[in-house]
């Protein structure tokens, strides 16, 4: 084995999982804000550090931006009472937070999130994988087991009915998701994500290839992270809130943690799959210097942030679905759509050739 | 390394499943679908170490992401309690020492009849997509067809069962 390189992979493991606990906080925060923007509402604006705070301009203009917010949101979370119903199945019930917000780290491991950082033997992915797009959907459709267990150990009705949707809901929309992107991988000619972005960097993006794709590929994702078109598991108005009814304090903010990465992998999974990765036009050779290189990481959290803007957005413009009405856009609608994608784009590349 | 990994998957992937079947601890249906759910992925992890990464994928994507979250669903609908309380009766005991017997000297005899030398460690496939996809489509499409017909016949056979007013 060869020490350089297990260094360099530890070091790009903790800065991708930093990365994501940064963007989760701030996520929330800009959840709230947006939300509070849509409402005609202000939003967090009072939470001040000591010292900070009484820095003249900026002091003032980070505490009504709320940018310390997700520290007291943190503290708040971990210091409330963690309160365990004497009811629940004890042994689930500690497991499924974890479970849930497990698989969303683990799907980041495949996405190449930059070129290099000058030397071309350090590509910025943790797993160059070859099967990676199949390693994503594997790993995403562990993410269930921790939500129908929440509802199983929680051992009571509304958070019952949600596990049991969500495991319906999430089997029915990786179908969908599964087969919308055969196409991208039909022009392509290769499963692994450093190829498709090769790939976007030579000949445009995807996006513009197989724009159906997209489309499935994006609603099926709120279907996935069981954001709120979709968030039928933990839908309020029915099921107080779902599978995670009976937790509370840390417990509760890993489910929501969970939600959040998700969020995050969905988002970084589009930019990689349909969105040109690190690539933007005119600028597609690989970094060969440093600069570059932090520059293509850049670009990659920027078109990323816009996707999450686009979850946050449609979070507080669209109401939410009925279960049936679900199931039918699921497995009537989308299905069949991507099915017929895929052959439509199959005989073309037959007709090119 | 890549020896220490094999005895630990192979491991996992027995003692995994002994507890589905086997669990002293606990009779509950869930518990003993989660366990099926550890020895897939210990199993995928085998596969891992043989080079065979899509079949790797495939089967958590397909075992551990689609089948037992099926599974789950049908036990939490079905509130087995009763399953928890029942015994092993003597034919069922019976059944399976018979047919764990016979699958392990089936299984004995292939290792002893297989010629294979451990010279030649190199993988055939190497795992890839794009040759098992090809081998799939060009040497075993027959079977592969076939299959997929067999599938199709399932599907229709449980839509017919599940719409009573169809009959």
């Amino acid at each position: 084995m060869d020490w350089n390189f297990i260094t360099f992979t530890l070091i790009k493991i903790c800065c991708v999982i930093g990365a994501v606990l940064t963007m989760f906080a701030y996520s929330v925060l800009a959840e709230r804000k947006i939300s509070a923007f849509i409402q005609d509402r202000v939003g967090p604006n009072r939470v001040a550090l000591p010292l900070i705070g009484s820095v003249p301009v900026i002091g003032p203009f980070l505490t009504r931006l709320g940018f310390w917010q997700p520290i007291a949101d943190g503290l708040k979370a971990i210091l409330k009472e963690d309160f365990t119903p004497s009811y629940v199945r004890k042994a689930y019930f500690w497991l499924a937070p974890a479970i849930a917000l497990i698989p969303s780290f683990l799907t980041v491991a495949v996405i190449p999130f930059g070129s290099t950082l000058g030397n071309p033997n350090n590509k910025m992915v943790i797993a160059d994988l070859d099967v990676g797009i199949l390693y994503t959907f594997g790993i995403v459709s562990l993410g269930v087991y921790g939500i129908v267990l929440a509802g199983y150990a929680a051992n009571s009705k509304y958070p019952f009915l949600g596990g049991i949707r969500s495991s319906a809901q999430m089997i029915s929309y990786e179908i969908a998701m599964g087969m919308s992107v055969v196409p991208l991988f039909l022009v392509v000619g290769n499963l692994n994500l450093s190829k498709v972005i090769e790939y976007q960097a030579q000949n445009g993006w995807l996006i513009w290839y197989a724009p159906i794709s997209f489309f499935i590929f994006l609603v099926s994702a709120f279907a996935e992270t069981n954001r709120l078109p979709f968030d039928l598991p933990e839908c309020e108005t029915e099921l107080v809130a779902g599978y995670n009814t009976e937790y509370s304090s840390m417990k509760f903010a890993l489910f929501f943690m969970g939600e959040y990465a998700n969020m995050i992998a969905a988002s970084s999974m589009m930019v990689v799959l349909f969105f040109g990765g690190w690539t933007l036009p005119g600028m597609t050779t690989p970094a060969d210097t440093l600069p570059t290189g932090l520059l293509h990481i850049g670009i990659f959290i920027g078109k990323m942030l816009v996707l999450m803007l686009v979850f946050i957005w449609v979070r507080w413009m669209l109401p939410r679905f009925r279960y049936d009405q679900l199931m039918d856009l699921g497995w009537r609608r989308f299905i069949p759509l991507a099915l017929a994608n895929i052959l439509v784009y199959a005989t073309w590349l037959w007709a090119k050739k | 390394m890549q020896d220490l990994f094999f005895y630990l998957f192979a491991f996992l992937t027995l003692l995994c499943g002994l507890l589905v079947v086997a669990n002293p601890f606990s009779r509950n249906p869930v518990t003993s679908a989660m366990f099926l759910v550890l020895t897939i992925v210990s199993l995928a992890g085998l596969f891992v170490l043989l080079h065979a990464f899509f079949l790797a994928a495939v089967q958590i994507l397909v075992y551990a992401g689609a089948v037992i979250v099926l599974f789950l669903f049908v036990i939490m609908l079905l509130d087995l309690k009763g399953e928890q309380r029942r015994k092993a009766n003597r034919f069922s005991l019976v059944t399976g020492v018979i047919s764990v017997g016979a699958i392990t000297v089936i299984f004995i005899k292939t290792i002893f009849e297989s010629h294979a030398t451990a010279t030649d460690t190199t993988p055939v496939l190497e795992g890839a997509t794009q040759p098992l996809g090809r081998m799939l489509f060009n040497d075993y499409v027959l079977p592969f067809e076939i299959l997929s017909v067999l599938l199709l016949v399932a599907m229709v056979g449980v839509i017919l069962l599940s719409k009573k007013d169809l009959r």
